[in-house]
Protein backbone atom coordinates (compact mmCIF):
# COMPACT_ATOMS: atom_id res chain seq x y z
CA UNK A 1 0.00 0.00 0.00
CA UNK A 2 2.78 2.42 0.93
CA UNK A 3 4.47 1.73 -2.36
CA UNK A 4 1.32 2.53 -4.25
CA UNK A 5 0.86 5.75 -2.30
CA UNK A 6 4.37 6.81 -3.09
CA UNK A 7 3.82 6.07 -6.74
CA UNK A 8 0.59 8.02 -6.69
CA UNK A 9 2.27 11.00 -5.04
CA UNK A 10 5.09 10.93 -7.54
CA UNK A 11 2.68 10.91 -10.45
CA UNK A 12 0.83 13.88 -8.99
CA UNK A 13 4.11 15.68 -8.46
CA UNK A 14 5.17 15.06 -12.05
CA UNK A 15 1.82 16.23 -13.28
CA UNK A 16 2.06 19.40 -11.25
CA UNK A 17 5.51 20.06 -12.62
CA UNK A 18 4.21 19.79 -16.15
CA UNK A 19 1.31 22.14 -15.53
CA UNK A 20 3.31 24.56 -13.41
CA UNK A 21 3.42 27.93 -15.03
CA UNK A 22 6.90 29.35 -15.50
CA UNK A 23 7.78 32.99 -16.04
CA UNK A 24 8.27 32.28 -19.75
CA UNK A 25 4.76 30.84 -20.12
CA UNK A 26 3.20 34.12 -19.25
CA UNK A 27 4.83 35.80 -22.22
CA UNK A 28 3.53 35.85 -25.75
CA UNK A 29 5.88 36.59 -28.61
CA UNK A 30 4.59 38.79 -31.40
CA UNK A 31 6.28 39.49 -34.67
CA UNK A 32 5.45 42.98 -35.89
CA UNK A 33 6.16 43.42 -39.57
CA UNK A 34 7.57 43.40 -42.19
CA UNK A 35 4.16 42.97 -43.80
CA UNK A 36 2.35 44.57 -40.92
CA UNK A 37 0.73 47.76 -42.15
CA UNK A 38 1.90 49.63 -39.09
CA UNK A 39 5.61 49.12 -39.36
CA UNK A 40 6.67 49.81 -42.90
CA UNK A 41 9.39 47.56 -44.28
CA UNK A 42 10.62 46.80 -40.84
CA UNK A 43 10.20 43.96 -38.41
CA UNK A 44 10.57 43.84 -34.70
CA UNK A 45 9.86 41.06 -32.27
CA UNK A 46 8.16 41.90 -29.02
CA UNK A 47 7.15 39.83 -26.02
CA UNK A 48 4.11 40.86 -24.07
CA UNK A 49 3.17 40.02 -20.52
CA UNK A 50 -0.55 40.68 -20.57
CA UNK A 51 -0.82 44.22 -21.82
CA UNK A 52 2.78 45.22 -21.26
CA UNK A 53 5.77 44.87 -23.54
CA UNK A 54 8.70 43.24 -21.76
CA UNK A 55 11.07 42.58 -24.65
CA UNK A 56 11.75 44.14 -28.00
CA UNK A 57 14.27 43.22 -30.66
CA UNK A 58 14.42 45.29 -33.86
CA UNK A 59 15.23 43.35 -37.01
CA UNK A 60 15.79 45.79 -39.87
CA UNK A 61 17.28 44.93 -43.23
CA UNK A 62 14.29 43.97 -45.37
CA UNK A 63 15.06 46.78 -47.79
CA UNK A 64 18.84 46.71 -47.55
CA UNK A 65 20.21 47.48 -51.00
CA UNK A 66 23.89 47.95 -50.36
CA UNK A 67 23.97 51.63 -51.25
CA UNK A 68 27.42 51.98 -49.70
CA UNK A 69 28.84 49.19 -51.84
CA UNK A 70 27.15 50.51 -54.99
CA UNK A 71 28.85 53.87 -54.47
CA UNK A 72 32.25 52.26 -54.90
CA UNK A 73 31.43 51.27 -58.48
CA UNK A 74 30.25 54.64 -59.77
CA UNK A 75 31.82 58.04 -60.02
CA UNK A 76 30.82 61.00 -57.90
CA UNK A 77 28.14 62.23 -60.29
CA UNK A 78 26.70 58.83 -61.16
CA UNK A 79 26.14 58.18 -57.48
CA UNK A 80 23.54 60.92 -57.07
CA UNK A 81 20.38 59.25 -58.45
CA UNK A 82 20.76 55.98 -56.53
CA UNK A 83 21.68 57.73 -53.30
CA UNK A 84 18.21 59.29 -53.29
CA UNK A 85 16.50 55.90 -53.11
CA UNK A 86 16.80 55.35 -49.36
CA UNK A 87 14.44 58.23 -48.70
CA UNK A 88 12.76 59.47 -51.84
CA UNK A 89 10.47 61.81 -49.90
CA UNK A 90 13.48 63.73 -48.69
CA UNK A 91 15.69 63.26 -51.71
CA UNK A 92 17.15 66.76 -51.70
CA UNK A 93 18.46 66.45 -48.19
CA UNK A 94 20.01 63.03 -48.63
CA UNK A 95 22.05 64.29 -51.58
CA UNK A 96 22.82 67.59 -49.86
CA UNK A 97 25.46 66.34 -47.47
CA UNK A 98 26.82 64.08 -50.19
CA UNK A 99 27.35 67.14 -52.37
CA UNK A 100 28.97 69.01 -49.49
CA UNK A 101 31.38 66.16 -48.83
CA UNK A 102 32.30 65.76 -52.51
CA UNK A 103 32.80 69.51 -52.81
CA UNK A 104 35.27 69.40 -49.96
CA UNK A 105 37.13 66.46 -51.47
CA UNK A 106 37.32 67.89 -54.98
CA UNK A 107 37.66 71.50 -53.83
CA UNK A 108 34.68 72.96 -55.67
CA UNK A 109 33.28 76.37 -54.69
CA UNK A 110 29.52 76.78 -54.99
CA UNK A 111 28.15 80.09 -56.35
CA UNK A 112 26.05 82.07 -53.87
CA UNK A 113 22.79 81.80 -55.78
CA UNK A 114 23.33 78.06 -56.07
CA UNK A 115 23.71 77.82 -52.30
CA UNK A 116 20.46 79.70 -51.76
CA UNK A 117 18.52 77.59 -54.25
CA UNK A 118 19.62 74.33 -52.76
CA UNK A 119 18.87 75.50 -49.26
CA UNK A 120 15.41 76.47 -50.52
CA UNK A 121 14.92 73.09 -52.19
CA UNK A 122 15.98 71.31 -49.03
CA UNK A 123 13.51 73.32 -46.93
CA UNK A 124 10.68 72.55 -49.35
CA UNK A 125 11.62 68.90 -49.38
CA UNK A 126 11.71 68.73 -45.61
CA UNK A 127 8.10 69.94 -45.64
CA UNK A 128 7.21 67.17 -48.11
CA UNK A 129 8.81 64.54 -45.90
CA UNK A 130 7.35 65.83 -42.65
CA UNK A 131 3.85 66.02 -44.16
CA UNK A 132 4.12 62.46 -45.38
CA UNK A 133 5.28 61.31 -41.97
CA UNK A 134 2.49 63.26 -40.28
CA UNK A 135 -0.07 61.60 -42.56
CA UNK A 136 1.14 58.15 -41.59
CA UNK A 137 1.30 59.09 -37.94
CA UNK A 138 -2.28 60.31 -38.13
CA UNK A 139 -3.69 57.22 -39.80
CA UNK A 140 -2.01 54.83 -37.39
CA UNK A 141 -3.52 56.64 -34.48
CA UNK A 142 -6.87 56.23 -36.19
CA UNK A 143 -7.25 59.83 -37.27
CA UNK A 144 -8.07 59.57 -40.95
CA UNK A 145 -8.49 63.32 -41.47
CA UNK A 146 -4.89 63.72 -40.44
CA UNK A 147 -4.01 61.31 -43.21
CA UNK A 148 -5.96 63.14 -45.92
CA UNK A 149 -4.98 66.69 -45.08
CA UNK A 150 -1.19 66.42 -44.96
CA UNK A 151 -1.09 64.23 -48.06
CA UNK A 152 -3.24 66.76 -49.85
CA UNK A 153 -1.16 69.73 -48.77
CA UNK A 154 2.00 67.81 -49.60
CA UNK A 155 0.99 68.15 -53.23
CA UNK A 156 1.53 71.91 -52.95
CA UNK A 157 5.17 71.44 -52.17
CA UNK A 158 5.54 68.63 -54.65
CA UNK A 159 4.19 70.93 -57.35
CA UNK A 160 6.64 73.62 -56.30
CA UNK A 161 9.52 71.18 -56.42
CA UNK A 162 8.32 69.87 -59.77
CA UNK A 163 8.43 73.39 -61.16
CA UNK A 164 11.88 73.89 -59.66
CA UNK A 165 13.54 70.58 -60.46
CA UNK A 166 11.46 68.90 -63.15
CA UNK A 167 10.57 65.81 -61.12
CA UNK A 168 7.90 65.19 -58.53
CA UNK A 169 9.69 63.09 -55.95
CA UNK A 170 13.20 62.01 -56.92
CA UNK A 171 14.77 65.23 -58.10
CA UNK A 172 18.52 64.55 -58.41
CA UNK A 173 18.69 68.30 -58.05
CA UNK A 174 21.71 68.73 -55.79
CA UNK A 175 24.99 68.07 -57.46
CA UNK A 176 28.52 68.79 -56.30
CA UNK A 177 29.00 72.41 -57.28
CA UNK A 178 25.44 73.66 -56.87
CA UNK A 179 22.09 72.76 -58.33
CA UNK A 180 21.13 71.43 -61.73
CA UNK A 181 19.14 74.42 -62.97
CA UNK A 182 17.94 77.89 -62.03
CA UNK A 183 14.49 78.74 -60.69
CA UNK A 184 11.74 79.13 -63.29
CA UNK A 185 10.13 82.49 -63.87
CA UNK A 186 7.54 83.55 -61.34
CA UNK A 187 8.64 80.86 -58.89
CA UNK A 188 9.15 83.27 -56.03
CA UNK A 189 5.58 84.60 -56.10
CA UNK A 190 4.13 81.14 -56.43
CA UNK A 191 6.24 79.88 -53.57
CA UNK A 192 5.26 82.76 -51.30
CA UNK A 193 1.57 82.30 -52.12
CA UNK A 194 1.59 78.61 -51.34
CA UNK A 195 3.61 79.00 -48.17
CA UNK A 196 1.13 81.62 -46.95
CA UNK A 197 -1.72 79.20 -47.63
CA UNK A 198 0.13 76.39 -45.89
CA UNK A 199 0.67 78.47 -42.78
CA UNK A 200 -3.09 78.90 -42.48
CA UNK A 201 -3.47 75.17 -42.83
CA UNK A 202 -1.00 74.57 -40.04
CA UNK A 203 -3.32 76.40 -37.66
CA UNK A 204 -6.09 74.03 -38.69
CA UNK A 205 -3.80 71.03 -38.16
CA UNK A 206 -3.20 72.19 -34.65
CA UNK A 207 -6.91 72.53 -33.97
CA UNK A 208 -8.03 69.22 -35.38
CA UNK A 209 -5.09 67.03 -34.42
CA UNK A 210 -2.73 68.42 -31.83
CA UNK A 211 -5.45 69.91 -29.67
CA UNK A 212 -7.62 66.84 -30.01
CA UNK A 213 -8.16 65.39 -26.50
CA UNK A 214 -8.10 61.83 -27.88
CA UNK A 215 -4.76 62.38 -29.53
CA UNK A 216 -3.38 63.97 -26.41
CA UNK A 217 -4.54 61.08 -24.25
CA UNK A 218 -2.78 58.62 -26.50
CA UNK A 219 0.50 60.48 -26.65
CA UNK A 220 1.01 62.59 -23.54
CA UNK A 221 3.21 60.88 -20.99
CA UNK A 222 3.70 57.91 -23.31
CA UNK A 223 7.21 56.65 -24.03
CA UNK A 224 9.20 59.25 -22.16
CA UNK A 225 12.80 59.64 -23.25
CA UNK A 226 14.74 61.67 -20.71
CA UNK A 227 17.40 64.17 -21.67
CA UNK A 228 20.21 62.04 -20.24
CA UNK A 229 19.06 58.94 -22.09
CA UNK A 230 18.65 60.86 -25.34
CA UNK A 231 22.28 61.91 -25.10
CA UNK A 232 23.41 58.43 -24.12
CA UNK A 233 21.56 56.77 -26.99
CA UNK A 234 22.82 59.39 -29.42
CA UNK A 235 19.42 60.02 -31.00
CA UNK A 236 19.00 62.90 -33.38
CA UNK A 237 16.52 65.22 -35.04
CA UNK A 238 13.04 65.67 -33.65
CA UNK A 239 13.52 62.82 -31.15
CA UNK A 240 16.46 64.64 -29.62
CA UNK A 241 14.82 68.05 -29.68
CA UNK A 242 11.68 66.65 -28.04
CA UNK A 243 13.83 65.61 -25.08
CA UNK A 244 14.95 69.14 -24.36
CA UNK A 245 18.18 69.45 -26.34
CA UNK A 246 18.06 72.30 -28.86
CA UNK A 247 20.45 70.73 -31.35
CA UNK A 248 20.00 71.40 -35.03
CA UNK A 249 22.84 70.99 -37.52
CA UNK A 250 21.67 74.11 -39.33
CA UNK A 251 22.42 76.05 -36.15
CA UNK A 252 25.20 74.01 -34.59
CA UNK A 253 27.33 73.78 -37.70
CA UNK A 254 25.80 76.05 -40.37
CA UNK A 255 26.46 74.84 -43.90
CA UNK A 256 26.16 76.92 -47.08
CA UNK A 257 24.25 80.12 -46.21
CA UNK A 258 22.47 78.97 -43.07
CA UNK A 259 24.62 81.21 -40.87
CA UNK A 260 22.90 84.19 -42.52
CA UNK A 261 19.40 82.88 -41.87
CA UNK A 262 17.80 83.86 -38.63
CA UNK A 263 15.63 81.13 -37.13
CA UNK A 264 14.91 79.50 -33.81
CA UNK A 265 15.61 75.87 -33.04
CA UNK A 266 12.29 74.33 -32.03
CA UNK A 267 12.39 72.02 -29.06
CA UNK A 268 10.26 70.71 -26.20
CA UNK A 269 11.16 69.40 -22.80
CA UNK A 270 8.72 66.62 -21.98
CA UNK A 271 10.29 63.90 -24.15
CA UNK A 272 7.04 61.95 -24.63
CA UNK A 273 5.32 60.88 -27.84
CA UNK A 274 3.40 64.14 -27.90
CA UNK A 275 6.58 66.20 -27.87
CA UNK A 276 8.11 64.00 -30.55
CA UNK A 277 5.10 64.56 -32.78
CA UNK A 278 4.88 68.26 -31.98
CA UNK A 279 8.50 69.15 -32.76
CA UNK A 280 8.29 68.30 -36.50
CA UNK A 281 5.12 70.39 -36.63
CA UNK A 282 6.91 73.35 -35.05
CA UNK A 283 9.77 72.76 -37.47
CA UNK A 284 7.35 73.03 -40.38
CA UNK A 285 6.12 76.37 -39.13
CA UNK A 286 9.68 77.63 -38.66
CA UNK A 287 10.60 76.29 -42.07
CA UNK A 288 7.93 78.48 -43.70
CA UNK A 289 9.73 81.47 -42.22
CA UNK A 290 13.09 80.18 -43.45
CA UNK A 291 11.71 79.78 -46.97
CA UNK A 292 10.56 83.42 -46.91
CA UNK A 293 13.95 84.64 -45.70
CA UNK A 294 15.76 82.57 -48.33
CA UNK A 295 13.61 83.97 -51.12
CA UNK A 296 14.10 87.45 -49.77
CA UNK A 297 17.88 87.35 -49.39
CA UNK A 298 18.60 85.41 -52.56
CA UNK A 299 20.73 87.23 -55.11
CA UNK A 300 18.57 88.09 -58.11
CA UNK A 301 20.91 86.70 -60.70
CA UNK A 302 24.11 84.75 -61.00
CA UNK A 303 25.46 81.30 -61.60
CA UNK A 304 23.73 78.40 -59.89
CA UNK A 305 26.49 75.86 -60.23
CA UNK A 306 30.21 75.69 -60.66
CA UNK A 307 31.55 74.29 -63.87
CA UNK A 308 32.69 70.75 -63.28
CA UNK A 309 35.27 68.66 -65.01
CA UNK A 310 33.81 65.66 -66.85
CA UNK A 311 34.97 63.28 -64.13
CA UNK A 312 35.57 65.31 -61.00
CA UNK A 313 38.24 63.98 -58.69
CA UNK A 314 40.43 65.34 -55.96
CA UNK A 315 43.48 64.31 -54.01
CA UNK A 316 43.31 61.32 -51.69
CA UNK A 317 41.65 62.23 -48.44
CA UNK A 318 38.43 62.01 -46.54
CA UNK A 319 35.49 64.15 -45.57
CA UNK A 320 32.65 63.97 -43.09
CA UNK A 321 29.76 66.35 -43.71
CA UNK A 322 26.31 66.51 -42.21
CA UNK A 323 23.08 68.38 -42.78
CA UNK A 324 19.77 68.54 -40.94
CA UNK A 325 17.29 66.32 -42.75
CA UNK A 326 13.67 65.57 -41.90
CA UNK A 327 14.87 62.83 -39.56
CA UNK A 328 17.82 64.60 -38.01
CA UNK A 329 21.50 64.83 -38.76
CA UNK A 330 22.42 63.09 -41.99
CA UNK A 331 26.14 62.55 -42.36
CA UNK A 332 28.30 61.29 -45.17
CA UNK A 333 31.76 59.93 -44.59
CA UNK A 334 33.58 59.67 -47.91
CA UNK A 335 37.10 58.34 -48.40
CA UNK A 336 38.76 59.20 -51.68
CA UNK A 337 41.85 57.49 -53.07
CA UNK A 338 42.40 60.09 -55.76
CA UNK A 339 40.33 58.37 -58.44
CA UNK A 340 36.96 59.63 -59.76
CA UNK A 341 35.19 56.88 -57.82
CA UNK A 342 34.90 57.05 -54.03
CA UNK A 343 36.90 54.45 -52.15
CA UNK A 344 34.37 54.18 -49.36
CA UNK A 345 31.07 55.91 -48.66
CA UNK A 346 29.31 55.65 -45.34
CA UNK A 347 25.90 57.11 -44.64
CA UNK A 348 25.12 57.97 -41.07
CA UNK A 349 21.38 58.44 -41.18
CA UNK A 350 18.97 59.66 -38.54
CA UNK A 351 16.67 56.66 -38.79
CA UNK A 352 19.42 54.20 -38.03
CA UNK A 353 20.47 56.20 -35.00
CA UNK A 354 16.96 56.72 -33.64
CA UNK A 355 16.00 53.06 -33.80
CA UNK A 356 18.24 52.41 -30.79
CA UNK A 357 15.60 54.20 -28.74
CA UNK A 358 12.80 51.84 -29.83
CA UNK A 359 13.50 48.88 -27.50
CA UNK A 360 14.32 51.36 -24.79
CA UNK A 361 10.94 53.11 -25.08
CA UNK A 362 8.78 50.08 -25.83
CA UNK A 363 9.89 47.93 -22.92
CA UNK A 364 7.57 48.69 -20.05
CA UNK A 365 4.89 50.40 -22.07
CA UNK A 366 1.51 49.07 -23.16
CA UNK A 367 1.01 47.21 -26.42
CA UNK A 368 -1.64 49.73 -27.41
CA UNK A 369 0.94 52.52 -27.16
CA UNK A 370 3.24 50.83 -29.65
CA UNK A 371 2.06 52.72 -32.78
CA UNK A 372 2.24 56.09 -31.10
CA UNK A 373 5.77 55.40 -29.89
CA UNK A 374 7.06 53.73 -33.03
CA UNK A 375 5.88 56.41 -35.44
CA UNK A 376 6.89 59.25 -33.17
CA UNK A 377 10.49 58.15 -33.64
CA UNK A 378 10.36 59.61 -37.14
CA UNK A 379 11.72 56.36 -38.49
CA UNK A 380 12.07 55.64 -42.18
CA UNK A 381 12.92 51.93 -42.61
CA UNK A 382 14.33 52.24 -46.12
CA UNK A 383 16.73 54.92 -45.02
CA UNK A 384 17.90 52.93 -42.02
CA UNK A 385 18.57 49.85 -44.14
CA UNK A 386 20.26 51.76 -46.96
CA UNK B 1 48.00 62.06 -12.60
CA UNK B 2 51.71 61.27 -12.40
CA UNK B 3 51.85 60.44 -16.09
CA UNK B 4 50.06 63.70 -16.74
CA UNK B 5 52.76 65.76 -15.05
CA UNK B 6 55.65 63.95 -16.64
CA UNK B 7 54.18 64.55 -20.05
CA UNK B 8 53.50 68.27 -19.79
CA UNK B 9 56.85 69.26 -21.15
CA UNK B 10 56.52 66.72 -23.90
CA UNK B 11 53.10 68.08 -24.67
CA UNK B 12 54.20 71.65 -25.26
CA UNK B 13 56.65 70.41 -27.85
CA UNK B 14 53.94 68.46 -29.55
CA UNK B 15 51.70 71.49 -29.52
CA UNK B 16 53.96 73.10 -32.08
CA UNK B 17 54.07 69.92 -34.10
CA UNK B 18 50.31 69.77 -34.23
CA UNK B 19 49.86 73.35 -35.36
CA UNK B 20 52.39 72.73 -38.08
CA UNK B 21 50.60 69.69 -39.38
CA UNK B 22 47.34 71.59 -39.80
CA UNK B 23 45.86 71.12 -43.24
CA UNK B 24 42.99 73.20 -44.44
CA UNK B 25 41.48 74.35 -47.67
CA UNK B 26 39.56 77.26 -46.21
CA UNK B 27 40.55 80.89 -46.17
CA UNK B 28 43.17 82.06 -43.69
CA UNK B 29 40.78 84.14 -41.65
CA UNK B 30 38.61 81.26 -40.48
CA UNK B 31 41.67 79.11 -40.01
CA UNK B 32 43.11 81.21 -37.24
CA UNK B 33 39.80 81.65 -35.48
CA UNK B 34 38.55 78.09 -35.43
CA UNK B 35 41.63 75.94 -35.37
CA UNK B 36 42.79 77.06 -31.94
CA UNK B 37 39.97 75.11 -30.40
CA UNK B 38 40.60 72.00 -32.49
CA UNK B 39 44.31 72.05 -31.70
CA UNK B 40 43.57 72.40 -28.01
CA UNK B 41 41.54 69.18 -28.08
CA UNK B 42 44.31 67.34 -29.86
CA UNK B 43 46.99 68.73 -27.59
CA UNK B 44 44.97 67.67 -24.59
CA UNK B 45 44.93 64.13 -25.96
CA UNK B 46 48.60 64.03 -26.83
CA UNK B 47 49.49 65.42 -23.42
CA UNK B 48 47.44 62.82 -21.60
CA UNK B 49 48.60 59.93 -23.72
CA UNK B 50 51.92 59.86 -25.51
CA UNK B 51 52.19 60.37 -29.23
CA UNK B 52 52.91 56.68 -29.53
CA UNK B 53 49.35 56.01 -28.48
CA UNK B 54 47.55 58.93 -30.09
CA UNK B 55 48.63 59.82 -33.61
CA UNK B 56 47.07 62.94 -35.06
CA UNK B 57 45.99 62.28 -38.65
CA UNK B 58 44.61 65.74 -39.43
CA UNK B 59 43.20 68.86 -37.84
CA UNK B 60 40.69 70.86 -39.87
CA UNK B 61 37.97 73.34 -38.96
CA UNK B 62 35.43 71.35 -37.01
CA UNK B 63 37.06 68.02 -37.79
CA UNK B 64 39.92 66.16 -36.22
CA UNK B 65 41.06 62.62 -36.69
CA UNK B 66 43.25 60.56 -34.45
CA UNK B 67 44.59 57.05 -34.82
CA UNK B 68 45.07 54.81 -31.81
CA UNK B 69 46.06 51.16 -31.46
CA UNK B 70 43.10 48.79 -30.85
CA UNK B 71 44.22 47.75 -27.37
CA UNK B 72 44.26 51.39 -26.17
CA UNK B 73 40.99 52.51 -27.76
CA UNK B 74 38.80 51.97 -24.69
CA UNK B 75 41.12 54.06 -22.56
CA UNK B 76 41.23 56.88 -25.09
CA UNK B 77 37.46 56.76 -25.58
CA UNK B 78 36.87 56.91 -21.83
CA UNK B 79 39.10 59.97 -21.62
CA UNK B 80 37.26 61.57 -24.55
CA UNK B 81 33.97 61.01 -22.80
CA UNK B 82 34.86 61.89 -19.22
CA UNK B 83 37.30 64.75 -19.69
CA UNK B 84 36.63 66.19 -23.15
CA UNK B 85 32.82 65.72 -22.97
CA UNK B 86 32.27 63.88 -26.23
CA UNK B 87 29.05 62.09 -25.36
CA UNK B 88 27.79 60.13 -28.37
CA UNK B 89 28.87 58.45 -31.58
CA UNK B 90 27.29 59.65 -34.81
CA UNK B 91 28.57 56.81 -36.87
CA UNK B 92 30.87 53.83 -36.79
CA UNK B 93 32.29 52.76 -40.09
CA UNK B 94 34.99 50.53 -41.40
CA UNK B 95 37.23 50.88 -44.41
CA UNK B 96 39.04 47.96 -45.93
CA UNK B 97 42.67 48.44 -47.00
CA UNK B 98 43.80 45.18 -48.60
CA UNK B 99 47.14 46.73 -49.62
CA UNK B 100 48.07 47.37 -45.98
CA UNK B 101 46.33 44.16 -44.93
CA UNK B 102 44.34 46.24 -42.45
CA UNK B 103 40.81 47.37 -41.74
CA UNK B 104 40.29 50.83 -40.35
CA UNK B 105 37.41 51.30 -37.93
CA UNK B 106 36.34 54.92 -37.46
CA UNK B 107 34.11 56.29 -34.71
CA UNK B 108 32.73 59.74 -35.42
CA UNK B 109 32.15 61.30 -32.02
CA UNK B 110 30.34 64.48 -31.18
CA UNK B 111 28.68 66.16 -28.24
CA UNK B 112 25.23 67.37 -27.30
CA UNK B 113 25.96 68.41 -23.75
CA UNK B 114 28.86 70.75 -24.53
CA UNK B 115 27.78 73.57 -26.81
CA UNK B 116 31.29 74.41 -27.91
CA UNK B 117 31.75 70.88 -29.19
CA UNK B 118 28.45 70.65 -31.07
CA UNK B 119 30.02 71.87 -34.31
CA UNK B 120 32.89 69.48 -33.88
CA UNK B 121 33.22 65.87 -34.99
CA UNK B 122 36.17 63.88 -33.78
CA UNK B 123 37.09 60.79 -35.74
CA UNK B 124 38.56 58.19 -33.44
CA UNK B 125 40.09 55.54 -35.63
CA UNK B 126 41.98 52.35 -35.17
CA UNK B 127 43.46 49.79 -37.51
CA UNK B 128 43.06 46.06 -37.03
CA UNK B 129 44.71 43.16 -38.77
CA UNK B 130 42.65 42.02 -41.73
CA UNK B 131 43.14 38.30 -41.10
CA UNK B 132 42.41 38.47 -37.38
CA UNK B 133 40.10 41.45 -37.21
CA UNK B 134 39.04 41.84 -33.62
CA UNK B 135 39.01 44.78 -31.29
CA UNK B 136 37.35 45.71 -27.99
CA UNK B 137 33.86 47.17 -28.17
CA UNK B 138 33.16 50.74 -27.12
CA UNK B 139 29.58 49.95 -26.12
CA UNK B 140 30.36 50.43 -22.43
CA UNK B 141 31.70 53.91 -23.11
CA UNK B 142 29.32 55.02 -25.85
CA UNK B 143 26.03 53.16 -25.74
CA UNK B 144 25.11 54.77 -29.05
CA UNK B 145 27.60 52.58 -30.91
CA UNK B 146 25.58 49.41 -30.32
CA UNK B 147 23.88 48.99 -33.70
CA UNK B 148 26.65 50.69 -35.63
CA UNK B 149 29.15 48.16 -34.33
CA UNK B 150 26.82 45.32 -35.23
CA UNK B 151 26.62 46.71 -38.73
CA UNK B 152 30.41 46.99 -38.96
CA UNK B 153 30.68 43.40 -37.78
CA UNK B 154 28.50 42.01 -40.54
CA UNK B 155 29.68 44.36 -43.29
CA UNK B 156 33.42 44.10 -42.65
CA UNK B 157 33.83 41.11 -40.38
CA UNK B 158 35.34 43.03 -37.47
CA UNK B 159 34.62 41.13 -34.27
CA UNK B 160 33.93 43.45 -31.34
CA UNK B 161 35.07 41.68 -28.19
CA UNK B 162 32.64 42.27 -25.35
CA UNK B 163 29.76 43.32 -27.58
CA UNK B 164 26.66 41.39 -26.46
CA UNK B 165 25.56 40.61 -29.99
CA UNK B 166 28.03 40.24 -32.83
CA UNK B 167 25.19 39.13 -35.04
CA UNK B 168 23.63 39.82 -38.38
CA UNK B 169 21.59 42.99 -38.53
CA UNK B 170 20.88 44.28 -42.03
CA UNK B 171 21.98 41.35 -44.19
CA UNK B 172 19.59 38.46 -44.91
CA UNK B 173 19.49 35.60 -42.43
CA UNK B 174 20.80 33.15 -45.02
CA UNK B 175 23.73 35.28 -46.08
CA UNK B 176 26.56 32.83 -46.82
CA UNK B 177 29.33 34.92 -48.29
CA UNK B 178 32.21 37.05 -47.12
CA UNK B 179 31.42 40.40 -45.47
CA UNK B 180 30.22 42.54 -48.39
CA UNK B 181 32.13 45.73 -47.72
CA UNK B 182 35.46 43.97 -47.94
CA UNK B 183 37.14 44.85 -51.19
CA UNK B 184 37.37 41.30 -52.51
CA UNK B 185 33.59 41.01 -52.47
CA UNK B 186 32.47 41.98 -55.96
CA UNK B 187 28.96 42.79 -57.11
CA UNK B 188 27.93 40.19 -59.65
CA UNK B 189 28.72 41.20 -63.20
CA UNK B 190 30.93 44.11 -62.21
Amino acid sequence: MENLDEKFNETIKMGLEIVKETEEDRLMTLSVGPQHPGSGHFRFTIKVDGDYIVYCDPDPGYVHRGEEKMCEYRNYIQNIPHLERPVIHDSTNITYSYSLAVEELTNIQVPLRGQYIRALASELNRQVYTLYWLGIYGIFLGHSTMFMWPLGDRELFIDLLEALTGARVTHAFNIPGGVRNDMPEGFKDRCLRQVAYFEKRLVEYEDIFYNNPLFRQRTEGVGILTKEDAIKLGVTGSVLRASGIPFDVRKAEPYDIYNEIDFKVQYMKTGDSFARSMVPFLDMRESCQIIRTLLDKMPQSGEVRAKLQPNPKGPAGESYKRVESGRGALGYYIVSDGTPKPYRVKLSVGSFRNILALPYLLIGSKLADMPSIYWSLNYWPVEADR
Amino acid sequence: MSSNQSNTQNGSEQKEKVSESVQTSLSKKTETITLEFESSIVNHLVTRFTDKVVQVVYVRPGRTKILVPPNEIVQVATFLKDTLKFDHAESVSGTDYPKDNQIEVIYHLSSYSDEKLSSHVLALSTRVDRNDSRMPTLIDVFKSTEYHERETFEMLGVYFEGHPRNERFLLPEDWADIPPLRKEFRIKGR
